[in-house]
């Protein structure tokens, strides 16, 4: 009876995850028909969804694995110089290609996952945030150094393939697979391994091939993510993913709250725009962002703000009670 | 052989001043246990404070150089104060990400008020080179090599010698115990912040000496460069510091002339990727027992 209720429970998340997934999908269709959001607008929807891609990957590694990745960036640059590179120089219909694309960058994103979750089997915090970052920057320089990429001058003549329609298919494939993920028999090997990571061993826990497969899946996604982002812009420069760009997602994912994978989505709506509304301020908006991200991150965390913080929300409360008498 | 020995010279060089800004990162790590990210951009401040005292306003070098050593030392201590001190028992995340913003902040900073532009800054180092068997030594390796042989050797002193320097060590060790035995933890990490940060200031004044050119992001690649040095010497190891600043330098020049310029940088963070392998606590860190 008991399991019975719960099963309902999650169907019922389930269901109303599903109705704003369809929704959200509707209304920005809509939005875009309309001329409501503009071109401007508009064209700031797949970047949206190609930092949710990246955000949700990378919160399975610091959020449910809890190690600090600090090379994200350049598994999206693999996976996007993959990808663009195939669509350049196969010539297939679209409707086969542009998929084809999507999997060959995440495909070989993930191989590089793999060879960067190996490190990760035999070191630690810093240790590994370290060598995750190596990594992004080996990545950069030797895309740079490279003639097929095109070097520093960037890789030219992308077909601009990338619309809504197909960058929120791919967030939602994203965000459902990690959710699945997370929520199984191997995302709670996961969440064990960052919890402790000697008793998860002693459980029976294979850490190697968890830790292994984050990477992975983590690595394929922000692959595929990257094959979007150079449809979208038509042109790639290894300067975009530098050690910033890495940097950008983490500051999603922890604003979003570490192992929340609504507050990474949200969190990368809010992270993408800011910077536009910020548009008019030219030379502070670094400044305001800067100065937002230090206070935000003050007051997630600091005690005299959290008393500050419970003080107001029980005056509220005092209130609505009062009125409710 | 001229041509080795002269990027050896050169290596050291630059290994001199990426030691300098590792021994921040390596002091503030082992003391307050966190990624101090904005530590490249204090070198920034540095090379700013030099443009408008000697450069601009003319100021005589030792004026200069005390200037810069104070505004950076205000600088550090000010941010831990404000930036750092309320996430002291947040979780690292957090700190890191703080660390960043600060970053951000200050190069934002430097943007608006200096503009995107880089400026020259003229060397403060007035004294010849000359030649030694074919090879050109430069009067700014002179200096580079000095101060930071002498900074080092006083470092040592204070940390093994004075009463601060061996609270330092206590904290690092364990910050509970020391506190229990009468430590000023505060003052503690303020000073350490104040050293790294003089540190710094000298290292922004020796790479301008050097390269001679200022923007607001010139902080950005020795800092993480620097930060690369204390993991490869191991974090937290004041000699690993040094020796990882030394090597990195080394190997960062000889990759540039004898393999290829564009490469230098994944050569050298290759190198660290293998050394990690074989020594998950770099050269000279400490290995962590592990307790169940």
């Amino acid at each position: 009876m008991e399991n019975f209720k719960n099963l309902l429970r999650t169907k019922k998340k389930t269901v109303i995850s599903v109705i704003i997934g369809i929704a959200a999908f509707i209304i920005c269709n809509i939005l875009i028909k309309s001329g409501v959001l503009g071109r401007q607008g508009a064209g700031l929807l797949v970047p949206i969804c190609i930092n949710i891609m990246l955000a949700v990957s990378l919160n399975l590694i610091v959020g449910f694995l809890g190690e600090l990745s600090l090379g994200h960036a350049g598994f999206m640059s693999v996976g996007a110089y993959a990808g663009c590179l195939f669509t350049i120089h196969a010539n297939l219909p679209t409707v086969i290609e542009f998929p084809l694309a999507l999997i060959i960058g995440g495909l070989t994103a993930a191989i590089f996952g793999v060879i960067i979750g190996l490190p990760a089997l035999r070191l630690n915090g810093d240790y590994l945030a370290i060598v995750t970052l190596a990594f992004g920057e080996i990545i950069r320089s030797i895309i740079n150094s490279l003639d097929f990429t095109g070097g520093a001058g960037g890789l030219k003549g992308i077909n601009k393939f990338s619309n809504f329609n197909v960058a929120y298919i791919a967030a939602i494939i994203t965000i459902v697979v990690i959710v699945n993920l997370v929520n199984s028999r191997h995302g709670r090997a996961i969440t064990a391994i960052r919890d402790n990571i000697i008793s998860a061993e002693a459980m029976g826990i294979n850490v190697v091939f968890y830790k292994l497969i984050s990477f992975v899946m983590a690595a394929f996604f922000a692959g595929a993510a990257g094959v979007l982002y150079g449809h979208h812009l038509a042109i790639l420069k290894p300067g975009t993913f530098d050690f910033n760009k890495s940097i950008e997602i983490l500051v999603i994912v922890v604003l979003g709250g570490m192992g929340s994978i609504p507050g990474s989505i949200i969190a990368a709506i809010i992270i993408t725009l800011l910077p536009e509304l910020l548009r008019d301020l030219s030379d502070y908006r670094m400044l305001i962002y800067s100065i937002a991200l230090i206070v935000m991150m003050l007051s997630n965390s600091s005690p005299k703000f959290a008393d500050f913080r419970e003080k107001i929300a029980s005056k509220f409360r005092r209130k609505t009670r009062k009125e409710a008498a | 052989m001229q041509q080795f020995c002269e990027q050896l010279l050169n290596g050291l060089n630059l290994g001199s001043v990426y030691a300098l800004i590792a021994l921040g990162y390596t002091m503030v790590y082992g003391i307050a246990k966190m990624l101090n990210f904005a530590h490249g951009d204090i070198i920034m401040v540095g090379a700013y404070t030099l443009l408008i005292a000697s450069t601009r306003s003319g100021l005589p070098w030792y004026v200069s150089v005390l200037l810069c050593a104070v505004v950076c030392c205000v600088l550090g201590v000010s941010i831990e104060k404000i930036a750092y001190k309320p996430l002291r028992n947040a979780s690292p995340l957090t700190v890191l990400i703080t660390a960043i913003g600060v970053s951000y902040f200050l190069q934002s900073s430097a943007l608006l008020i200096f503009g995107s532009n880089k400026q020259k800054v003229d060397s403060i180092i007035k004294i010849k080179g000359f030649t030694f068997a074919g090879i050109n030594v430069s009067g700014e390796s002179i200096v580079t090599l000095g101060v930071t042989v002498i900074i080092m050797i006083v470092l040592t002193l204070f940390i093994k010698k004075t009463k601060m320097g061996k609270a330092m060590l206590a904290v690092s060790e364990d910050k509970g115990a020391a506190q229990l035995m009468g430590v000023n933890v505060n003052a503690t990490i303020s000073a350490t912040f104040a050293i790294g940060s003089a540190l710094a200031a000298v290292a922004g004044i020796l790479y301008m000496s050097s390269y001679g050119f200022v923007g607001p992001y010139t902080g950005a690649l020795p800092g993480i460069k620097a930060f690369v040095a204390a993991v490869l010497g191991g974090i937290g190891s004041i000699p690993g510091a040094m020796l990882g600043g030394i090597l990195l330098g080394i190997i960062e020049s000889m990759a540039k002339t004898y393999i290829s310029t564009d490469l230098a940088d994944a050569i050298v963070f290759g190198i660290l990727i293998v050394v990690l392998l074989f020594r998950p606590t770099g050269l000279l860190g400490k290995k962590r027992v592990e307790k169940v």
